[in-house]
């Protein structure tokens, strides 16, 4: 994903010399080839993400498409109030990458996992936010967002979805995907841990449940269609996202079906309950360890059905 | 007009507006900071009377001088000082801090033409005016960015990351002023977080450093009109500033931070200001 999103906004500053890369001090071999090529569209900040996003913004009203880029929570977190007050609230043309969703970084320990970062960044105002599931779609994506500029919060994963593009299929901006249809169960994922839905929904229609899976990957704004509609139409809502249970994905999907009126015949929340992951190692162990991994989710429909 | 070229303009008597408006509006809204407003009044009035390449007509301009007011809690003043120079009616000025209001205690972009930067959470307004110092430079274009700093927000590490970038980038169309009036919110800045040797800590930044007295007219706009006078350097003018600057009983005092003043206290305040209006002084 990060590899496809760095081919893409090569690609797409080529064409637009406004185009900027702004990073953190990170990137190392993957930023080379843009820095390189288009060294006056490129400026490493240092390790200084306050700064990092303040330039950006400061660019970014100056005529600039900036691009803030760094692990998950340094582009995020470490700079929050310069994303609300300098970027937000002038609306400026900045697009906040960070590479390391969840768990990417598994081995590297708390401080390297983005577990928070969906529900903080959905909360501020203007902030778009993004968390494709698979290579084309952060191709898609990318294309998209830079062709409508404004505030974005853009979260690749380490992980794929493993989903490949059926023909004619295009990923889009508050649009969520219909991956796969069923009636007894709608799983909703967020990013690339839409690999352990489908494996999910795999182990339970080898027990006769049939599961719709939909894959989100615009956070805000948000596919309230898909979601009414799941409600509707199948006996059931789980979500999952490698991220707290709180404010993220789950948090959305339950705001949209209260509001929306609609009362699914159960909702479950997969992700993070409310702590600190000390345990380490890769993303698909720590999707055990934390019980968001195909078998829980699987285990989650079969003991609300 | 670019007001750098207005003749007509006169920055005491600027600065002397300044203090009677932001002495009003604070009082009107019952708010605080008008000791920020005070010290940093000829800083504002010579920057807009005889520095910026700033157009009232065209706010907007994308080749005009940028200008941030960093410390955002003097707001009163930036926005005394757009009403003065045209950019909006003096009337409106009423309307600050009051209900419904677009002119907020700190400052805000929102309906408001000249301001290019919405303040108030210090450390943030160096950083962004570093970013538009380097925009201009990337695309080849002439216009500098402008940031008026507090003394007590230099307390922010924000405010060095900026200071490393510019000085690293050689952004010698970035220009810094501060309003060193020594004293921050609860104490005196010494007491609270030295600065000193603060001209040291620019230069040794990369930053060239004038220090003038910052109530002196002709001394920051000898200071501001030549600028950059290093083009390998961002340049910093540390203003030597009286906090509450005009009035006695607010010079170099912690209260006047946060008090307002009213009844005989504004009554007084105003009787201080009028005993030294340069209209009237010099008619």
């Amino acid at each position: 994903m990060r590899d496809a999103f760095i081919a893409k906004l090569t690609d797409l500053a080529r064409n637009d010399p406004r185009v900027v890369l702004i990073t953190g001090d990170l990137g190392f071999g993957v930023l080379t080839k843009f820095a390189e090529d288009l060294p006056s569209q490129y400026v490493n900040a240092g390790v200084a993400e306050q700064n990092m996003t303040a330039i950006a913004a400061g660019m970014a009203m100056s005529g600039w498409k900036a691009y803030t880029y760094s692990i998950a929570n340094f582009t995020t977190l470490r700079c929050l109030e310069q994303l609300r007050n300098d970027v937000c609230y002038h609306d400026a043309p900045v697009t906040v990458v960070s590479v390391g969703g969840g768990f990417s970084y598994g081995q590297l320990g708390m401080s390297h996992f983005a577990t928070e970062d969906l529900a903080i960044l959905r909360a501020i105002p203007n902030m778009r936010v993004v968390a494709p599931s698979e290579t084309w779609e952060t191709e898609d994506l990318t294309a998209e967002l830079a062709a409508a500029p404004g505030p974005t919060y853009l979260r690749l994963d380490k992980g794929q979805g493993g989903v490949g593009r059926r023909d004619g299929e295009v990923a889009r901006l508050g649009k969520a995907r219909l991956v796969r249809d069923g009636s007894d169960v709608t799983l909703i994922s967020i990013g690339a841990i839409l690999k352990e839905c489908i494996a999910a929904a795999d182990e339970l229609a080898q027990k006769g449940v049939q599961a719709r899976v939909l894959s989100v990957s615009s956070l805000k704004p948000f596919d309230a269609d898909a979601v009414l509609s799941a409600a509707r139409d199948t006996g059931g809502i789980v979500t999952v996202e490698e991220h707290t249970v709180l404010g993220g994905l789950g948090g959305t999907v339950a705001e949209t079906l209260l509001e929306g009126g609609v009362h699914p015949g159960f909702f479950r929340r997969i992700g993070l309950t409310d702590e600190y992951p000390t345990v380490v190692g890769d993303q698909a162990y720590l999707r055990t360890v934390y019980g968001m991994d195909a078998a829980a989710i699987a285990a989650t429909v079969r003991s609300a059905l | 007009m670019t007001l750098r070229n207005d003749p007509s303009a006169d920055p005491v008597i600027l600065a002397h507006r300044i203090r009677k408006h932001a002495l009003e509006m604070t009082s009107r809204g019952k708010s605080s900071h008008i000791g920020s407003v005070l010290s940093m009044a000829e800083i504002l009035a010579v920057l807009y009377a005889r520095i910026l390449n700033v157009d009232p007509g065209a706010p907007d301009d994308p080749e005009r001088d940028r200008v941030i007011l960093s410390k955002g809690h003097g707001g009163a003043g930036i926005y005394a000082v757009l009403a003065e120079r045209g950019f909006f009616e003096t009337e409106k000025l009423k309307d600050h801090y009051q209900n419904g209001s677009i002119f907020s205690g700190h400052v805000s972009h929102k309906g408001v033409p000249g301001v290019d930067l919405s303040t108030g959470s210090l450390g943030h307004g160096l950083g962004v005016a570093t970013g538009m110092a380097l925009a201009a430079k990337r695309a080849h274009q002439d216009w500098r960015a402008f940031v008026v700093m507090s003394d007590g927000e230099c307390d922010e590490g924000s405010v060095w990351e900026a200071a490393m970038f510019a000085g690293h980038h050689r952004l010698s169309n970035l220009i810094a002023v501060i309003d060193y009036n020594k004293i921050q919110s609860l104490a005196p800045v010494a007491e609270t977080l030295a600065l000193e040797p603060f001209a040291d800590k620019w230069r040794a930044f990369g930053w060239t450093v004038h220090e003038v007295d910052g109530h002196d007219t002709a001394a920051l706009e000898g200071a501001l009109k030549t600028l950059p006078d290093d083009e390998n350097r961002p340049t910093v003018v540390i203003a030597h500033t009286t906090k509450g600057k005009g009035v006695s009983f607010m010079e170099n005092t912690v209260l006047w931070h946060y008090r307002t003043a009213q009844g005989d206290e504004l009554e007084a305040a105003r009787a201080e200001l009028a005993a030294c209006d340069p209209e009237v002084r010099d008619a």
